[in-house]
């Protein structure tokens, strides 16, 4: 017989709607903060602040799209931030010291320096089974001070980086800005081949259970591998594009971000246990938490409240994931027999 | 009391032993701890080498001086990380609370008071922390990296940009001066008097026994009776205070506070204790563990300042024993489940938990289970 | 539990058999896990394959499984010798394991749980979703279970997840499946609906191995039936030329002489006593009480509330009315704590995940409830906790290695006897205990029937709970049975019956119950 499911929950039983839903949530949220900033200040509304907006959201946005294949399986990368630290400053060092160089090789560097990174996390985890809070913490330490030894104390300016370059940090096109065309198109691809292709879909598979991922034949080690170079070969990219976008590098570059990009993935609703979020959730988390960040500058809230609000706003998005899900699995649930919660 | 069960034909096998003699836990835990005193023994001759005179009291008085909030902070992450959680906001607290002293110091209030104001901020700080993960049963990981920032932002509210420096020299000579008739430093002997405290808790009382049930075996603890939530709870708050105690030495030591103070020092606490031998994983780990990383820690730290290395060199040192520190032991179980395979039978080897799991594909008590022994 | 069905005839017996599994050995170390294993499958049937545990049918599964590789004997599928060399290859070769735990992803629908690997691909390697929810609803026609492929699969019943696990088989084109203890968790009409489903596959030629320890569906559903006994193949029958003795016998090598002793115990007085326990939407009204020297049974099928009964008792869960007491002591509510202290002790149902700390060690977990009493001045004395274990390890017959040992290393039954050792050393007033025997061979049940029998005589009260009938019908003075959350029946041990229970469990019985 079928199942007896409530109303709301056959609704949400259908697995594509259910993450439709938070998706379409945060994208109200985001809304109303803009609706209800914008009220308040009205030059929130304009061009430029919402350009501002889009980039300043762009390399979160980036960074969360590989966070999130990390943390569907069941990971977590934290070295992410000092990756950006690191590719920024190697790109900005390869401009200064081969002032020829074009531009599209700065990127393939920035990348390969995240991939080969990405690759030792994967690595140490996926063939080592260290679990991947502790692999990406020590990598985080361990890449911080090999920035530390390569900067020595050297900024790069401006003047060392290719106009081009730093062209491609403010320039727009159709008035939204390269930065947001960049990380529309990784989460628009890196999106659809999570849904659409079979190791797309592995990725989830191994986070929701991971002895039933190895016994289906899903090469678990593989996919956790190419997660965390997809994942640093962003952090690589993002690092390049730090570069483009302020110009300048000195060793504090990207610090800080890892947990920013924690943060932007669970407010777009990608569970911390793995298997389930997207990364358009992801993106929009991020485009959230920085809109609520330049709405707070607009509102002429003193700036020291910014981060305390943050925190607020992550405690509460957890609480309300938390609270969802409960509400959604008592929907699910068949209406007679034994039940072993999955 | 319940007498014998009359006792029926014997089955056909006989018991397999029975050797009571108290054994493995005991080789277990060293096991890792004698790889530490290893370290340690390496690190203090190494640096013996480098200066002869490393191993005077003087560097003892600045290891512990330089590392005492640090260790103070990771003697409740160890209880925490061992049932299965963790607290990301030691740190931030540590900040908080030096802020939340200093601001009420400067406005006049007597010290004695502020530092009681800071406590109890660190009281409310971790109860908000156990609320969170112990009553609502959200994941302590995204918890208390908000928390994190929670924290640190009421500190930024508090102070905004500014230092504020006026502190009682009385109270800011322990950044000075060891305790009299010591060569130790103030955290330092707070520190040891709480590690003992914490061994003996966790090693040898039946709160003990209850904190590492519950990191095992969270449901089945419940159902022994074990308040699990009630004791997660109670460590975040435990953790919570200590990290307050940790921030007041902290800017009495430096007489000075500001909002970022000690921003980025989790990594160090949650570092320390991983290479302690406290599994990630919850349920193991021990005490001296963790004050043994502390002292290499401190010693390696120490002996690469006075070598002049540079703090980015110590930091990948740093990160590179953290990441051998669980490379080895998975290495080591991998053969030991090898070699338990080979001599003990059919019983399935039984593969890692995944990070945070929340059930393993249980072998169930059916006949494609765990064959009797012998 | 009685089914109405005959046990039919081996369809399709005639010509080569699907699988022939012949003489397998296989050791680990010095262990000799199986002498000799031999089974032979027909498509078309339904096979059973009994035997206590240790007896060896787990290791033989998994050389079909290709888990493991024999170390010497013949395995043929449709007469052709095969090498399985690892589990894929065993996939390729047809052979699919249905394993007690459904291994699903809950975050995904029940289709890809399905198809996961195999997904059906459209240009561009491209996952074919349509396609893919299809295959999945035909699968479930052929199989005759209405079930929404596009569902996520958290929230499923363990029954329905069986059913995906079997669709994923039949996905892969598996013809032979091998069932490890299906009905376990199973209601009265799941059992039935999966008997369905094994009929459907019977009906499309494959060879169903099921394993089972409850011998009453051996007969009701399985046209054969292999016993085994320490590692080696004892005999094969048609199960209408064999008796349920006789399988008993073959099994355990003697006659098992009482498998439910029960000694005449004069009552005492009233030791728990609840009235009008209800929680919300689960229990309704619940009003009974137990008496020193009596065993009080809860029956009913499977989601009738009886755990939940257990479990508000003890105080693990809330209630939202009523009373209970406990020698005279009035229990507050959810208080797992005051409810050990007032002397009530629950063995639980789910031995793996509530009983026992499958880390630590025999000792540890003995001492596990005893904790306050284990320690002076707060401190624990390791003397007292190792006393306390060996005490009980020997009491209970306990087979072990050494105290220290973790608890994953001892068998069902051993673990059970752990458990009961855990509440036993509280010297408890009230045992409750759910599902005392699932899971364990019939050797090791009886010795836990003789140790509850032994604790009664001396003045325990026991509240049991139980799914097996004969062991419900065999060990209790009075019987309380339950549906939907409330008690619908009283039975006493005279006037009790299969047939009453079993009505009263499904609603059948009419108001004028005794």
């Amino acid at each position: 017989m079928t199942t007896a499911t409530s109303a709301l929950g056959t609704r949400f039983a259908r697995g594509g709607a259910l993450l439709r839903a938070r998706e379409v949530g945060i994208g109200v949220v985001l809304l109303l903060v803009f609706g209800v900033t914008t009220l308040h200040n009205h030059n929130f509304a304009t061009a430029s602040s919402v350009q501002q907006l889009l980039s300043g959201a762009a390399l979160i946005a980036m960074l969360g799209v590989g966070e999130t294949l990390v943390i569907v399986t069941r990971n977590v990368d934290l070295s992410v931030g000092s990756t950006v630290g690191l590719s920024a400053y190697i790109v900005g060092d390869l401009f200064k010291d081969h002032p020829g160089t074009p531009v599209i090789l700065g990127f393939v560097v920035g990348i390969a320096v995240g991939a080969v990174i990405g690759a030792v996390n994967g690595f140490i985890t996926a063939a080592l089974r260290v679990p991947s809070l502790v692999v990406t913490l020590a990598m985080l330490y361990i890449i911080r001070g090999v920035d530390g030894l390569i900067v020595n104390g050297v900024i790069i300016t401006a003047s060392n980086v290719p106009n081009a370059f730093i062209a491609i940090g403010f320039r727009t096109i159709a008035g939204i800005p390269w930065l947001a065309i960049i990380a529309f198109a990784v989460v628009v691809i890196v999106g659809y081949a999570m849904r659409s292709f079979r190791s797309g879909r592995d990725l989830y598979a191994i986070g929701s259970n991971p002895e039933a991922a190895a016994l289906a034949g899903v090469p678990v080690g593989r996919r956790v591998f190419t997660a965390f170079v997809i994942s640093g070969s962003l952090a690589g990219l993002a690092g390049a594009l730090f570069l483009a976008l302020h110009a300048e590098v000195d060793v504090t570059g990207g610090t800080g971000y890892e947990l920013l990009v924690v943060a932007a993935v669970v407010v777009g609703g990608v569970a911390i246990f793995g298997g389930s979020g997207t990364v358009v959730g992801a993106a929009l988390g991020a485009l959230l938490l920085n809109t609520i960040n330049q709405a707070l500058v607009a509102s002429r809230v003193s700036a020291f409240w910014n981060e305390a609000i943050a925190g607020a706003l992550l405690l509460l998005a957890i609480a309300f994931d938390r609270w969802l899900s409960l509400r959604v699995a008592r929907g699910l649930r068949s209406a007679e027999g034994a039940h072993r919660d999955l | 009391m319940t007498s014998e069960p009359a006792i029926q034909a014997p089955r056909k096998r006989e018991y397999a032993g029975t050797d009571t003699t108290r054994r493995p836990w005991w080789r277990r835990a060293l096991r890792w701890e004698t790889g530490l005193v290893v370290v340690l023994m390496a690190t203090l001759i190494f640096g013996t080498a480098r200066s002869s005179d490393f191993l005077n009291t003087t560097t003892g008085f600045y290891i512990g001086l330089n590392m005492g909030e640090i260790a103070i902070m990771a003697l409740p992450l160890t209880l925490i990380v061992i049932t299965g959680e963790i607290d990301l906001s030691v740190a931030s607290m540590l900040g908080l609370s030096g802020a939340v002293m200093g601001q009420l110091h400067s406005e006049g209030w007597p010290i004695g008071l502020a530092i009681v104001a800071a406590l109890v901020v660190g009281a409310l700080g971790g109860a908000l922390n156990g609320f969170l993960v112990a009553r609502l049963g959200l994941p302590s990981i995204a918890v208390t990296i908000g928390t994190l920032t929670l924290f640190r932002g009421l500190a930024e509210i508090i102070l905004g940009a500014r230092t504020i420096t006026d502190f009682p020299t009385s109270l800011t000579n322990i950044g000075v001066v060891p305790v009299p008739g010591t060569q130790l430093s103030y955290s330092t002997v707070i520190f040891v008097v709480l590690a003992i405290i914490f061994g003996v808790v966790l090693h040898a009382t039946g709160a003990g026994r209850a904190i590492v049930a519950t990191g095992l075996a969270p449901e089945a603890a419940q159902f022994a009776g074990i308040r699990v939530n009630r004791i997660k709870f109670g460590l975040f708050v435990l953790s919570g205070v200590m990290c307050a105690l940790a921030g007041i030495l902290f800017t009495l030591k430096n007489a000075s506070v500001s909002y970022d103070a000690g921003t980025g020092l989790e990594l160090n606490v949650v570092a320390i204790v991983l290479f302690g031998g406290v599994s990630i994983f919850g349920g193991r780990g021990t005490v001296i563990g963790v004050v043994l990383s502390v002292i290499i820690f401190g010693t390696l730290q120490q002996v690469l300042t006075q070598m002049q290395v540079q703090p980015e060199v110590q930091n990948i040192i740093i990160g590179g024993l953290l990441l051998v520190s669980v490379i080895l032991p998975n290495g080591a179980e991998a053969v030991r489940r090898l070699r338990a395979r080979l001599r003990t039978g059919p019983h399935l080897a039984r593969a890692p938990r995944s990070q945070r799991s929340a059930r393993a594909v249980s072998s169930s008590d059916s006949s494609l289970t765990t064959e009797e022994k012998k | 539990m009685r089914l109405s069905e005959q046990p039919e005839g081996v369809g399709g017996a005639h010509g080569k058999p699907r699988l022939e599994l012949g003489q397998a050995a296989k050791a680990f170390g010095a262990v000799q896990a199986l002498v000799d294993g031999s089974i032979t499958l027909f498509a078309g049937e339904a096979h059973a394959l009994v035997g206590e545990n240790g007896a060896g049918k787990s290791t033989l599964v998994k050389i079909l499984a290709g888990v493991y590789q024999p170390d010497s004997g013949t395995l043929a599928i449709d007469g052709q010798p095969v090498v399985l060399s690892g589990p894929n290859a065993a996939r390729d070769a047809g052979i699919s394991i249905i394993y007690q735990e459904p291994t699903l992803f809950p975050d995904l629908t029940v289709a890809e749980n399905i198809f996961m690997g195999r997904q059906p691909l459209r240009v561009g390697r491209r996952i074919d979703r349509p396609a893919m929810n299809r295959g999945a609803g035909e699968i479930f026609t052929r199989l005759g279970v209405a079930l929404d492929p596009q569902r996520q699969a958290r929230g499923l019943s363990v029954a329905d997840q069986q059913i995906v696990e079997i669709a994923k088989a039949l996905s892969s084109h598996a013809n032979v499946l091998v069932m490890d203890e299906p009905t376990a968790a199973l209601t009265t009409v799941e059992v039935e609906r999966l008997f369905e489903v094994i009929r459907a596959l019977r009906r499309e030629g494959a060879a169903v191995l099921f394993i089972s320890h409850r011998l009453e569906e051996v007969f009701a559903i399985c046209q054969r039936v292999t016993i085994m006994r320490d590692g080696r193949f004892v005999r094969t029958a048609a199960v209408g030329d064999i008796t349920v003795d006789e399988i008993i016998r073959s099994m355990v090598g003697r006659d098992l002489d009482k498998l439910f002793p029960k000694t005449q115990v004069a009552v005492g007085e009233v030791v728990l006593q609840v009235e009008q326990l209800s929680r919300e939407g689960v229990l309704h009204d619940i009003s009974f009480s137990v008496r020193r020297g009596e065993i009080v049974a809860l029956a009913g099928l499977v989601g009738a509330g009886r755990s939940e009964v257990a479990r508000a008792v003890f105080g693990i869960d809330r209630r939202s009315a009523g009373v209970v007491t406990v020698r005279g002591h009035v229990l507050p509510n959810g208080s797992p704590l005051a409810s050990m202290a007032a002397g009530v002790a629950l063995v639980p149902e789910d031995r793996r995940q509530q009983g026992l700390v499958m880390d630590l060690g025999i000792d540890r977990n003995v001492a596990l409830a005893s904790l306050a009493r284990l320690s002076r001045f707060g401190l624990i004395s390791p003397t007292r906790e190792r006393d306390l274990a060996a005490t009980w390890a020997n009491r209970l017959q306990l087979k072990f290695g050494r105290l220290t040992n973790a608890v994953s290393t001892l068998s069902g039954g051993n673990q059970q006897k752990v458990v009961l050792s855990k509440w036993l050393a509280r010297d408890p007033a009230l045992l409750i205990i759910d599902e005392p025997t699932r899971g364990i061979d019939v050797g090791t049940k009886a010795e836990v029937h003789r140790i509850l029998d032994g604790l009664v005589a001396d003045g325990l009260a026991v509240l049991m709970i139980s799914s097996e009938l004969p062991e419900v019908l065999g060990m209790a003075d009075r019987i309380l049975v339950m549906r939907e959350g409330r008690i619908t029946a009283e039975l006493s041990r005279a006037e009790a019956s299969e047939d009453l229970v079993m009505r009263a469990a499904t609603g059948q019985l009419k108001a004028a119950a005794a």
